[in-house]
């Protein structure tokens, strides 16, 4: 039924008609309004039989979910950023171990400095962990993400993160279809173990593995992910004929066909670019977005043969590696590997920072006039940037950066003695 | 049930008495058809307290539960020992996720269960004092405040054993451990630290907590089996000596475990609520030196040095815990002079 | 599309106002978005709501840059925060004071606006009528209809009523009612002076 609904809230609901067993969630902004809503329909009684904790921290949160999951119940747990980075142990333990969790991951920059803003930081954080992260495009894509989730991590026995931007998603109240509860008891069937806690048949769990047989055991974990290759889209076309929806998948290409340029990127900046490429499409322009939907497992072959004819691809990505530069551009350049093509990156919306249409059609602009350098920051103060540098280089006490720059802005009050 | 003692003079301790109870008083370890829930092939180091200590622990759990347990293990030795790629000495359903996680992994089991209805399936969740009082210590008073259906044991050895015995907040004061060493003025563990764990669970006010030792088979297994005749949260901590952490000799860890008791430096005693409700008396008590010397993780304190000041605050640290459980009752007064 | 940006304190409902103005369009068969830029909850604070109209999907997730109209929940932000960023010289404002648009010292920056769709609203003092509180978010939202007419006022009451349970639904509407009829007047009165 088609609902005027807030993000965070068409995501509860859809995990409810999923029957969880367990849920577990430590609060962080801004996942709250997801797990509030979940925790209410609990003591409420209508999403029942379900075990709702309270737990004391992320960390407790994903163990209570490896617990129960290993305990054969369906179980689902949410958080975003330092939340995740305080579970990251027990993520990578839960996908070692092969536990079919779900977890929706509001996507939140990771701080120093503090940041509750909205950028893919924390998923790229936990990129190598085994875990299938998918990237939704809207809310309603949000939702129907998490039905497609369960019944991924159950078949091939690997956590899944749905990924959906912070706040710019979850907090937006947008028109949402939501499923009844039939069609997700038939897209989904009861959750059946690999491995189970059971008395009548007792199995270790979680034995230690040494060199002998670590290596194996990793790339088993790699041959599952690359099982999903296949079934992440096989399981997005029953989606579509089941419901008409085109949700899910592993990359959704858009006027791509005969671009020339194109645009590839992951999560709700792909609305805003399908509206920037209608227009400069309108204006003759060749230009196409390629949105990522499966980022692990990286789809290299439907991202290869999507980019192979353009002449430039302009990755924009709201994560980069310090040091280095951008992450989703490296997983594209190695896709890629083609020498004609020209690969551009550039890096936005960092810790929130808005990707407006204005920025993006510059961006188009200097990459048709071929001026885009190979690594940009949309939006970036240079100015200040080069101000807090002088500083730093005109004594060595020169203080906090993040306060230095605050205070440039007037958005800190000055100090008593400046 | 009352406890019956069965002084054996010839031997000068309780450990041999089976034979004289009757077959219902006798322990779950005397019984031939007893689980083993860990199973002899196990790598533990010879004299291992933490072996002792679990084997005696599940298996009374088993008993009471008709052989309805799951196993939650924390990172340390028992695990490591118990689990060798690709045996496992387990014969009970088992699971270890991480260092610091074990009783919120235990939550998670005791979730699913009660999701799915299943009540005659428990939960025991076991760790080494590190992964209790230390890195599981925020998920431990979570669990506690929540008062999950959870039997969490801690098998107390005093430190981190398994990665080569470094200091935890379990070490007792002047211990040498690799990370306290016995050197400097105030040589091995620093006074004036440490958790109270007992304690502390008995501040969450959740049913039951209990201490125990290996040295009394008996009553170890009647504070499991207690133990499980409550719902929601309980603890159990069980003083274990490791041989080779302490620098003891293999044979002499049931020995010493009493010693720890009959000192006054582990009072062995069982809570409800919040409260006290009974202890386990000293029987015959010893100064804290007849325990210290057995340990080479003391021996800075004797020898031609030897260390009274040192000696003299651990004992007091003893006499306080007689003063607070009553552990000197005026009958034992009576029997040991 | 029609975009409006809401600017108001942290504690005044600006969120509420942009969220019931989504339904209000929703539920008259449009494709609405209603969201923040705030995040941590601060009472006081400046803080921003969006909302957009369309009869198409709306897929864009920028911040609302180019407004169509501007509603203004706290006139203290006037000199403090830049209202008016990318207001269009057909933009609509309104604004919650009982002073009149002129009163307001803007100096030259409205003149090339339409007299008729920059409006102000007492609605503060009809939710304190009509409420018992300074909460002017939905009053607000009633002198939006009036004003451009991109929802109508029933849309609008129902979609209050749906939000505020039971009394406060109706006292809600009712201050929607009185700041529509008080916007709708306003206009009257300054088509009156500009045919005369």
């Amino acid at each position: 039924m088609l609902r005027q609904i807030e993000g965070s809230r068409a995501i509860a609901e859809t995990v409810a008609l999923c029957r969880p067993e367990v849920v577990c969630a430590y609060p962080i902004s801004p996942q709250t309004h997801i797990i509030e809503a979940v925790g209410e329909m609990v003591k409420a009684g209508t999403l029942a039989p379900c075990e709702f904790i309270n737990v004391e921290s992320e960390f407790a949160a994903m163990s209570v979910a490896i617990g129960a999951s290993a305990t054969g119940a369906r179980a689902y747990t949410a958080t975003s950023s330092q939340g995740l980075l305080f579970m990251m142990e027990a993520v990578y333990n839960a996908a070692g171990l092969g536990l079919p969790i779900v977890m929706t991951l509001a996507n939140r920059a990771i701080g120093a400095p503090i940041n509750i803003w909205n950028d893919h930081s924390d998923a790229m954080a936990v990129r190598d962990s085994g875990w299938i992260q998918l990237f939704a495009e809207s809310n309603q894509e949000a939702a129907d993400l998490h039905v497609q989730a369960f019944r991924l991590a159950e078949e091939l026995s690997i956590p899944v993160m749905v990924c959906v931007d912070g706040f710019i998603l979850t907090h937006a109240v947008e028109g949402v279809d939501l499923l009844e509860q039939s069609f997700v008891d038939a897209f989904l069937p009861p959750y059946e173990p690999r491995q189970v806690l059971d008395t009548n048949a007792p199995v270790s769990i979680g034995a230690m593995v040494g060199p002998e047989a670590f290596e194996e055991v990793r790339y088993l974990a790699h041959l599952r992910q690359l099982d999903a290759l296949e079934r992440i889209p096989e399981i997005a076309q029953e989606f579509f004929e089941a419901s008409g929806r085109d949700s899910g998948g592993l990359v959704r290409p858009y006027r791509t066909d005969d671009a020339e340029v194109i645009v590839v990127a992951m999560g709700s900046v792909l609305g805003t670019l399908k509206d920037t490429v209608d227009l400069r499409r309108d204006l003759g322009e060749r230009v196409g977005v390629l949105g990522v939907t499966s980022f692990r497992p990286f789809p290299s072959e439907a991202i290869r043969d999507a980019l192979k004819h353009a002449r430039q691809v302009v990755v924009i990505e709201k994560a980069f590696s310090i040091g280095a530069g951008g992450v989703l551009s490296s997983d594209i350049a190695i896709a890629m590997h083609r020498e004609e093509t020209l690969l551009r990156t550039v890096v936005a919306g960092l810790g929130g920072r808005a990707i407006t249409r204005r920025s993006l059609e510059k961006v188009l602009d200097d990459a048709s006039d071929n001026e885009l350098a190979p690594l940009t920051f949309l939006d970036l103060d240079h100015d200040a940037v080069d101000r807090e540098r002088a500083r730093m280089q005109a004594t060595r006490r020169s203080g906090p950066s993040a306060e230095n720059l605050l205070r440039d802005r007037g958005t800190v009050s000055q100090k008593a003695d400046a | 049930m009352t406890s019956q003692d069965v002084h054996f003079y010839q031997v000068g301790s309780f450990a041999v008495g089976n034979r004289l109870l009757e077959q219902e008083e006798r322990t779950v370890q005397a019984q031939v058809d007893r689980t083993n829930s860990i199973d002899s092939g196990h790598r533990a180091c010879q004299g291992c307290g933490e072996a002792l200590g679990a084997r005696y622990a599940l298996d009374a759990a088993m008993r009471a539960t008709n052989g309805q347990i799951v196993a939650v293990n924390a990172t340390g030795c028992l695990e490591v020992f118990s689990t060798p790629y690709p045996e496992t000495s387990w014969r009970i359903p088992w699971l270890h996720s991480l260092f610091g996680n074990a009783p919120a992994v235990a939550t998670g089991v005791a979730a699913a269960l009660r999701a799915k209805g299943i009540e005659d399936v428990r939960v025991v969740a076991q760790a080494g004092d590190g992964g209790t009082v230390d890195i599981g210590f925020g998920c431990l008073s979570g669990m506690f405040e929540r008062n999950d259906d959870v039997l969490f044991i801690c098998y107390d050895n005093e430190g981190y054993m398994n990665t080569g015995v470094q200091r935890s907040a379990a070490t007792p004061p002047a211990a040498r451990t690799a990370t306290t060493k016995a050197v400097g003025a105030e040589p091995g563990n620093t006074f004036g630290q440490g958790k109270d764990l007992p304690r502390i669970a008995m501040a969450h006010n959740i049913p039951y907590v209990a201490t125990a030792t290996v040295a009394d088979l008996h009553d170890l297994e009647r504070k499991v089996e207690r133990a499980m005749e409550f719902h929601g949260a309980r603890y159990l901590h069980v003083l274990v000596p490791c041989p080779l952490g302490w620098g003891s000799a293999s044979n002499e860890t049931i020995h010493i475990a009493r010693l720890a008791k009959e000192s006054g430096l582990f009072p062995v005693f069982e809570a409800e609520d919040g409260v006290v409700r009974s202890v386990s008396p000293i029987r015959r008590r010893v100064p804290v030196e007849e325990y210290l010397k057995l340990q080479r993780r003391f021996a800075h304190l004797f020898g031609p040095h030897p260390r009274l000041d040192v000696i003299a605050r651990i004992q007091s640290m003893a006499d306080a815990n007689i003063e607070r459980y009553g552990l000197v009752s005026p009958e034992s007064l009576e029997e040991s002079s | 599309m029609f975009q409006i940006r809401i600017h108001g304190r942290g504690g005044q409902g600006v969120v509420t106002a942009a969220e019931i103005l989504s339904v209000a369009a929703f539920d008259e068969g449009r494709h609405a978005q209603a969201f923040p830029s705030f995040g941590s909850e601060r009472t006081g604070a400046p803080v921003v709501s969006f909302c957009r109209i369309d009869d198409r999907l709306i897929r864009t997730h920028e911040p609302v840059m180019e407004p169509d109209a501007v509603i203004i929940q706290d006139v203290t932000l006037i000199h403090q925060v830049d209202l008016f960023s990318g207001l269009s010289r057909d933009g609509y404002v309104l604004i919650n004071t009982s002073s009149s648009f002129s009163e307001l010292n803007f100096g030259d920056f409205f003149d090339q606006f339409h007299p008729d769709r920059l409006m102000t609203c007492p609605a503060t003092d009809i939710a304190l009528e009509h409420l018992g509180r300074p909460l002017p978010n939905a009053a607000l939202l009633g002198g939006f209809a009036a004003l451009t007419g991109e929802v109508t006022m029933e849309a609008i009451d129902k979609a209050v009523r749906e939000h505020f349970a039971g009394s406060v639904g109706e006292r809600n509407a009712a201050a929607v009612k009185a700041a529509f009829d008080c916007v709708a007047s306003k206009i009257k009165q300054v088509a009156r002076a500009s045919t005369n």
